[in-house]
């Protein structure tokens, strides 16, 4: 099973190392980790998605919440949440077929960043599963590179 | 008003201003600024160890017997790694400790420099919190935050490293009066709903137990506690971790449950309808097999720290508070109701199964007389020769501990320290010294094993300079008895490196090397004798007790059983064919 955690911690030195070493030592598998300040600059968001097989995503969060440095954890809601993620493929494109991958970048609502000689650069942002989309979609073409930053989330407007 | 100093001064004022009068400490190059401000404190009593694991030890056995933080100093590199053994078994114990490291100084962190160790990086899984100060005007703060986190909630050890151009650096001191950490609010008061919740549980119960551990010692609960207990007549079983918190000779004790428990306490938990957990982490030393843990009981778990309800089991009420506070809660509300006890019973079954199955070793009830000396009969005399004098049992790990537990009968919260989570050996020696250091008017004893008490005999050059009277009784059996009693049952008696000659080392030589009493004992006829001896020395003792080296401790739960189906002792038989139909139906529904 896969969850969204948004932790907000204070900004200091090695706070990350204390979250994220805590996951590891708990059994729990990160798929994906991104992290930057809030509104306040005292504070840092961190999103984590990881997958928890056996022991109950509530002990996880319980024990984070225990690190002196985190002021807040919530599991997020799919449902009532928006997340996002921001990739760039870098994509073999011989010129014949860069018309086909530019398409498809289109339809995405991606962008075109950069373009090689045999390469094509693009850069796109959007929930997880239209980024998996898209991934599946250039393999055929052959990804030369990729980078992806993980998921970002908040919760949707009701004011918390 | 503030004042300029060092940081070093800093250090030792913050220590003064947080009522610390001893700290265990290990000196070298980077601490040498610590170390000659401590030089000039009228209040901090420095007391060297002979090994930086006995330092934290010593602070660990400090804080337990007292109540209060315990302290160790020492050096970077070497001397921040020999603390690690000392600073997990204090967290796997929840105990209060700041252990403050000196490092290499700011400008070469993270060049691999002569005695640098990332001590901070180590000790993030084993610490409640750690920091390293970076910057000298940061230190009182830190100080503050680090002492008021270690004895807070659940206590826990915090270590400070603080580079040697930190101690020397200077600052405008003055030490802060409150702290500001937005991410750390422990719950102290139970939640008012909850508590009735558990009221109406109680007040319903017919085989209720009160399951309880070191939280309630951590949090000075003990009158609360027997309070509950006795409004309601509610048995009591203590972990190890709790045990000294409810007096062993009390009618509602009913011994300690688990791996080693008495076959009755293990009944009791096993039949229960109604399990009041109070500042218990349900260890798998106590449950057993998980699932057939309390099986038919309803349960209530209370616990300051919320991550511990439901960890490992599932709980009907959740209370999340100080353990103190929460049982003072539960007895307001209980008088409010005049409840009254429907225990009555179920008392009497448990107290029949003690009957039944008694504590016993070497095919006696208490093997007094006769030629040999049984480990056990060494503390049941240890416990009786010391039952009217202010007494702190530690304890080393293995049978001995377990022996301990068993036959010393503890009568006085904080009268009990022994390594619980992290099983320690060599643990209970230096912890003694800590406990002596903090409680200098009362007979400090250390139940030992031969192979544990190996592990730091060097502190009996600590004991002996500062002159604190510990005594050892050391049970030397000539094995790790404990692994022998494993390879016995599981491994076929095969005695893979388990086996101790029994005069090496000549125990008596060694406390004389050291300027301390020996004393050898091998007949039960010598014991009571010998042992005065050592109570009345004016000084560090060893008593040498040359046990019986095959006995077990029984009765055992196997590893991955659950907890009524017990090894060993006298034979159980299922409860249903123990007890007369008409109790059945009075109790069990
Ligand atoms: C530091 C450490 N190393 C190893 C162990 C594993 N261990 C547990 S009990 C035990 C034997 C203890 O022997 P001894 O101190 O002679 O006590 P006895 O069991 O004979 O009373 C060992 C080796 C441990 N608990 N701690």
């Amino acid at each position: 099973m896969r969850h969204t955690l948004s932790v907000v911690v204070e900004n200091k030195p090695g706070v990350l190392t204390r979250v994220t070493s805590l996951f590891a030592r708990r059994g729990f598998n990160i798929d994906s980790l991104a992290v930057g300040t809030t509104e306040d600059p005292t504070l840092s968001r961190i999103t984590i998605v990881c997958s928890a097989a056996e022991t109950p995503i509530e002990q996880i969060t319980k024990q984070v919440h225990k690190l002196i440095n985190v002021i807040k954890v919530q599991e997020l809601d799919p449902a009532d949440s928006v997340d996002r993620e921001l990739v760039l493929f870098k994509i073999n494109a011989a010129p014949e077929r860069r018309h086909e991958i530019i398409e498809i970048a289109n339809v995405f609502r991606a962008k075109i960043v950069d373009v090689g000689r045999n390469s094509v650069t693009i850069e796109a942002t959007g929930a997880t599963d239209k980024i998996d989309a898209m991934e599946d979609l250039f393999r055929a073409y052959g990804i030369k590179e990729m980078a992806r930053t993980g998921k970002i989330a908040l919760t949707r407007g009701r004011e918390s | 008003m503030s004042e300029r100093i060092t940081g070093a001064e800093a250090l030792v004022r913050c220590l003064e201003a947080e009522g610390v009068d001893i700290l265990f400490g290990y000196p070298g190059g980077v601490a040498l600024p610590i170390f000659d401000a401590l030089y000039d404190s009228k209040q901090v009593r420095t007391i060297l160890p002979r090994h930086e694991q006995g330092a934290v030890h010593a602070a660990d056995g400090f804080a337990r017997a007292t109540g209060r933080c315990g302290v160790a100093l020492v050096t970077s590199g070497p001397g921040a790694a020999n603390t690690i053994t000392g600073i997990a078994n204090a967290y796997m114990d929840s105990i209060p400790l700041v252990v403050i490291t000196a490092q290499v100084s700011t400008a070469v962190i993270g060049t691999d420099a002569f005695q640098e160790i990332d001590i901070t990086g180590i000790t993030v899984p084993i610490t409640k919190h750690n920091y390293l100060v970076k910057d000298v005007a940061e230190l009182p703060e830190i100080m503050k935050e680090a002492f008021h986190i270690a004895t807070t909630g659940r206590p826990g050890p915090v270590l400070i490293d603080v580079p040697v151009d930190v101690s020397k650096g200077e600052l405008d001191f003055a030490y802060p009066d409150s702290v500001n950490l937005p991410g750390y609010k422990p719950t102290y008061k139970g939640h008012s709903k909850q508590i009735k919740q558990a009221v109406s549980l109680i007040t319903r119960a017919r085989r209720p137990l009160l399951y309880v551990g070191g939280g309630v010692i951590s949090s000075e609960g003990a009158k609360e506690l027997k309070e509950l207990a006795e409004l309601m007549q509610i048995p009591v079983t203590t972990t190890m971790m709790g045990k000294s918190v409810f007096p062993e000779d009390h009618h509602l004790w009913i011994g300690m449950p688990g791996m080693h428990g008495a076959k009755y306490t293990n009944y009791a938990i096993t039949e229960a309808d109604l399990l009041i957990a109070v500042g218990v982490r349900f260890d798998d030393r106590v449950t057993g097999k998980l699932a057939a843990f309390a099986s038919k009981a309803k349960i209530i778990h209370v616990d300051v720290d919320p991550a511990e309800i439901g960890k490992n089991k599932a709980v009907d009420v959740p209370i999340v508070g100080d353990a103190k506070n929460v049982l003072a809660g539960i007895v307001a509300e209980l008088r409010k109701t005049d409840a009254e006890s429907k225990s009555e019973a179920w008392v009497a079954v448990i107290d029949e199964w003690r009957k039944q199955f008694p504590l016993h070793y070497g095919g006696h009830e208490a093997g007094a007389a006769g030629e040999h000396l049984f480990p056990q009969y060494v503390v049941q005399r240890v416990s009786e020769l010391t039952k009217d004098r202010d007494t702190i049992i530690c304890t080393e790990v293995g049978q001995n501990q377990m022996w301990a537990c068993q036959y010393y009968t503890l009568r006085h919260p904080r009268s009990w320290v022994s390594s619980g989570g992290l099983g320690t050996m060599g643990f209970g020696f230096p912890a003694a010294i800590g406990a002596q250091a903090g409680r200098p008017d009362a007979l400090v004893i250390d139940i030992a094993g031969d192979g544990s008490i190996q592990m730091n005999t060097q502190e009996l050059a600590t004991a002996k300079i500062n002159g604190f009277p510990v005594k050892i009784v050391i049970l030397n059996n000539g094995y790790l008895g404990m692994v022998r009693q494993w390879q016995e049952l599981f491994y076929g008696r095969r005695y893979s490196a388990s086996v101790l000659p029994q005069d090496c080392p000549d125990f008596v030589k060694l406390a004389e090397a050291y300027g301390c009493f020996g004393v050898r004992v091998e007949k039960p006829a010598d014991l009571d004798a010998a042992l005065q001896a050592a109570f009345d020395f004016d000084g560090p003792a060893i008593v040498d007790c040359r046990v019986v080296g095959e006995e077990c401790v029984y009765p055992m739960v196997a590893p991955g059983a659950s907890i009524d189906e017990m090894l060993g002792g006298v034979p159980g038989c299922p409860v249903s064919e123990m007890l007369d139909d008409d109790i059945l139906e009075e109790v069990w529904e």
